[in-house]
């Protein structure tokens, strides 16, 4: 392979990196058929529940090609909800995720290792102003058609974060250092 | 137990120096709890305390407005017009806004549905439900605590400058009934 040739191909690879990011499925949030969860633990005694109610993004899914897929999440960071007030109002502020100051976390994935109707999604995550790169262990559940002439698909992906790895230090004792993140994703082909 | 021309009753010194202690004592509270740890003894407790004092407060501050409608008003006129004026939009501006500043911190308790605990004997429900504005809420409460001080400084200057500078009772009328 001559130096033009491989141009063409690292052009063209971009080029449907683009396309996969414009993504050929949108997540329906206008439905609420997708929930961003997550659970920490309160104290090392017991799960603490909560969600962002407001995100949107899509992804690019090919079921003769899967390993082609790619997946694209923006989340309002501001919308976090825990189901107390008192608590959100302290998980908005500087001590965690400071949306004044970072209003969208952003996950971007990069590569996909597929095996059977699992994936390892690698790609990159930007909370609290902090760019790391991630790894999601996602399991694809079905899609096709669905009664209304559209055509979906859906997933299910979780990861665990280190609140530290981006700069969220507020002390919440040692079996809170880590906190486990779910996405429901159900995407409606454009 | 009214006031009187020369001075203030015993349920209206009462009820100010009562609430002026409480008020400033809720002003540090409220500053210091939010800069507790989650692993200090008072994370719950100072926020739950600062709660119960927030409605015994609103409770007063009724009784208290109620109160200054029936009682007597200590004679004024020995004041210039101008100081009347002001003294009258500081008052106002006192009861205004901690009444705004109160429903604020109630709202920031109860906009998802909890109930308020004053001291564990009796739960003030959750009227008005709005998951969302709590930050607002929060705002709001915080720079009317600020505004707050501000008057109270203003307050405290003029009732100094009555007694050390103009040397008159004003200062007096608010401590004994019958100031000389």
């Amino acid at each position: 392979m001559n130096f033009k040739s491989l141009l063409a191909a690292s052009v063209l690879s971009t080029l449907s990196l683009g396309q996969a990011q414009a993504a050929d499925y949108v997540i329906d949030t206008a439905a609420v058929h997708a929930s961003i969860n997550f659970r920490i633990k309160h104290l090392g005694y017991s799960w603490l529940t909560g969600r962002f109610d407001q995100f949107s993004g899509g992804f690019a899914f090919d079921a003769e090609a899967p390993a082609d897929s790619s997946v694209q999440v923006e989340i309002d960071t501001a919308s976090v909800n825990s189901n107390n007030a008192e608590r959100d109002i302290h998980l908005r502020s500087g001590d965690f995720l400071d949306v004044g100051k970072f209003p969208k976390a952003s996950f971007t994935s990069t590569s996909m290792a597929v095996t059977g109707e699992s994936a390892v999604v690698t790609g990159d995550l930007t909370l609290h102003g902090v760019t790391r790169e991630i790894t999601l262990n996602a399991d694809f559940l079905g899609g096709g058609k669905d009664p209304w002439g559209g055509v979906r698909a859906g997933f299910t992906a979780t990861t665990t974060l280190t609140l530290a790895d981006f700069g969220m230090t507020y002390n919440l004792g040692p079996a809170s250092a880590t906190i486990e993140m779910q996405l429901n994703i159900e995407g409606v082909k454009k | 137990m009214k006031s009187t021309d020369q001075g203030y009753g015993l349920p209206a010194r009462l009820l100010h120096w009562g609430m002026a202690i409480a008020i400033l004592a809720m002003f540090g509270l409220g500053v210091w709890m939010r800069t507790l740890s989650y692993y200090s003894t008072w994370y719950h407790r100072a926020p739950d305390i600062h709660k119960s004092i927030g409605i015994i407060l609103l409770l007063a501050l009724c009784l208290r407005f109620i109160w200054h409608l029936l009682d007597h008003r200590p004679d004024d006129s020995y004041l210039k017009s101008s100081e009347r004026k002001i003294s009258a939009l500081v008052h106002h501006g006192f009861y205004l806004l901690l009444a705004a500043l109160m429903a604020a911190g109630y709202l920031i308790a109860t906009l998802d549905g909890h109930v308020i605990s004053v001291f564990g004997w009796a739960d003030v429900p959750a009227l008005y439900q709005q998951k969302g504005l709590e930050d607002w809420a929060g705002l709001i409460h915080e720079w009317l605590a600020y505004a707050l001080m501000a008057l109270v400084v203003l307050h405290a200057a003029a009732a100094l400058k009555h007694h050390f500078v103009d040397r008159d009772k004003t200062l007096q009328r608010m401590i004994r009934s019958n100031p000389k």
